[in-house]
């Protein structure tokens, strides 16, 4: 019998019923739905030949989409981990009226469709719009520019970045800070000495997750940027949407494939973050 | 008395809040009433807008149930018992997170569309069996893009919760003699209701709202439309009463997008889950 075989005494003896059932049906709905598409674009950029692959990709249009992506997401990575170590600083270590409600909301870019987000963000940072027409005083056009693709992805990454870094906060052992003060640290340097280097993989994992999920975003930021070629407001996903548009599949393939590689490699590296995250904090 | 330092940090958080977050959701609901409360009534009533409400929630319930089947299976399995490769498994159900929505409508286009490979299987089927089955540009690919991005919310909401029991009290079952069935139904899932329908009300909240993926597999509008493409399609009409009638339609989405906020905290609030597995 199945269960009997405990073979060396680190595999476990598998008692439970349905190994067979769960593993078959868990590996069928995942090829189903999400390997065998993904392995189709990837058999289908196989038709180009290296030389119209090369093509596609160094076409100027999608190096400045690429170039756009990847800078605005990294900027607004950066200013969603800054503002989710404060956020969670605030959350975790005060208290004050209304912070359940400040908790509660930090998630709405999940619960809100992103077309939604999009329009609204686009009317309100449009030149008529009420921060629109309050930064046209200082001379700063947001919409249609790649202020407004960063404000965009700002908006969708809020959340990665609080929700890597507050739940490392709370869980941060006091007994290290109250050792610091007694030994007559500033409040600063037990900070940055003390606190900030426990956080950073937190950070890290915030920032990777806010940029991967930047890079792939297309719900709200097409309305908000100008998705203009020369003024290099297109994003990366909007140039294969316009690719498939226009029914050039091959080129749409070989944009997403390299997308594709990119994710890959963006999952493994936060996953290899939270394994030292997880070594880190567990005893 | 507060230090000068965290009135100053709270003040910057809720700022920033309120600019980033809370200024948006006023703006949609100011927008949606901008033409009157009639044509607010009128511009939801549209057969458009109806027929997108319709294969929204289809598209929605569809997928909130074979993802609940298919979450408690996954979470089941890599829990329950100790195999090689249990890691990349994990990681790979979160793999739709990371992947671009406009990526995963592709990966269907050259799978069941015109050039791809199942494609021409669906179409010697229907020459064969005189069926119409159309997958791409019609309501089972508007179904299985909407899968394709909610995959891993009920499964990682689950797998938590069981990794943190452990296995003896099944281990304990099963050598009692029950069977799995009864197993799950008497020990696992009294624990993991919670967790379950936390991930289900994520899971349906990205449903409800997702574009870029459905977008590249739908092109009729008021047949195959979902509410955010709907809301696409009147936004850029460029009309300002279809402006204004897709801020009525968002003003929709905005209400139980709040809802969902609210049950999901009430949810965190009864059972205490860990923030960190949120939708992220």
């Amino acid at each position: 019998m199945r269960y009997m075989d405990g073979r060396r005494g680190g595999r476990d003896k598998r008692v439970i019923p349905g190994f067979g059932l769960c593993m078959g049906g868990t590996l069928l709905f995942l090829s189903l739905f999400i390997f065998i598409p993904l392995a189709s674009v990837m058999v289908y950029t196989l038709k180009l030949t290296p030389r119209e692959f090369l093509s596609v990709l160094t076409a100027p249009n999608v190096i400045h989409a690429a170039r756009t992506s990847v800078l605005c997401s990294l900027f607004a990575a950066l200013i969603n981990t800054i503002f989710g170590l404060i956020l969670s600083w605030v959350l975790v270590r005060y208290e004050f009226p209304g912070k359940r409600i400040m908790d509660g909301i930090i998630e709405l870019p999940f619960a809100l469709p992103t077309a939604v987000a999009g329009i609204t963000l686009s009317k309100l940072y449009s030149d008529t719009g009420i921060l629109g027409r309050i930064l046209a005083l200082f001379g700063i056009r947001v919409a249609y520019t790649k202020w407004g693709i960063t404000i965009a992805l700002i908006f969708i990454g809020i959340p990665f970045a609080v929700r890597a870094i507050q739940p490392v906060l709370e869980q941060l052992d006091p007994q290290y800070e109250e050792a610091a003060c007694i030994l007559g640290a500033g409040s600063f340097y037990r900070f940055r000495k003390v606190i900030l280097p426990e956080l950073f993989p937190a950070m890290l994992t915030g920032f990777g997750l806010a940029f991967a999920r930047g890079i792939g975003e297309y719900g709200s930021v097409i309305y908000i940027s100008g998705n203009h070629a020369r003024e290099q407001t297109q994003v990366i996903s909007y140039v294969i949407m316009q690719k498939l548009n226009y029914a050039d599949y091959k080129g749409a393939a070989a944009i997403a494939l390299m997308m594709l590689l990119l994710s890959f490699v963006l999952l493994f590296l936060v996953n290899l973050l939270q394994m030292f995250q997880t070594k880190r904090t567990s005893p | 008395m507060k230090k000068k330092s965290e009135l100053f940090l709270i003040g910057i958080s809720v700022l920033f809040l309120f600019v980033m977050l809370v200024l948006p959701l006023i703006s949609v609901m100011v927008h949606s009433l901008r033409g009157g409360l009639c044509f607010y009534v009128q511009s939801l009533s549209t057969s458009t807008v109806r027929s997108a409400f319709r294969i929204t929630i289809l598209a929605t319930v569809l997928s909130v149930m074979v993802n609940t089947f298919f979450g408690i299976i996954a979470a089941w399995g890599i829990t329950r018992f100790s195999f090689r490769g249990k890691q990349i498994l994990s990681a790979l159900i979160d793999l739709p997170f990371s992947i671009s929505p406009v990526i995963a409508g592709l990966s269907f286009l050259m799978t069941f569309g015109r050039l791809g490979w199942a494609g021409k299987w669906i179409r010697t089927l229907n020459h064969a069996l005189g069926t119409n089955i159309r997958i791409v540009y019609a309501v089972p690919g508007v179904v299985l893009a909407t899968i394709f991005v909610t995959v891993p919310f009920v499964a990682r909401e689950i797998i938590p919760v069981l990794t943190g029991r452990g296995k003896e009290e099944e281990e304990a079952a099963a050598l009692m003699g029950a069977g799995g069935i009864l197993i799950f139904r008497k020990i696992t899932f009294p624990h993991i209701r919670f967790a379950l329908l936390y991930g289900i009300i994520l899971c349906s909240a990205r449903a409800l709202g997702e574009f870029g993926a459905v977008y590249a597999l739908s092109k009729t509008r008021g047949e195959t439309f979902t509410l955010p493409l709907e809301i696409d399609a009147l936004y850029l009409s460029n009309s300002s009463d279809s402006i204004t009638a897709a801020f009525a339609v968002s003003s929709i989405l905005v209400l139980l997008a709040i809802l969902v906020l609210f049950l999901k905290n009430w949810v965190e609030y009864k059972k205490g889950i860990n923030k960190s597995n949120g939708f992220n």
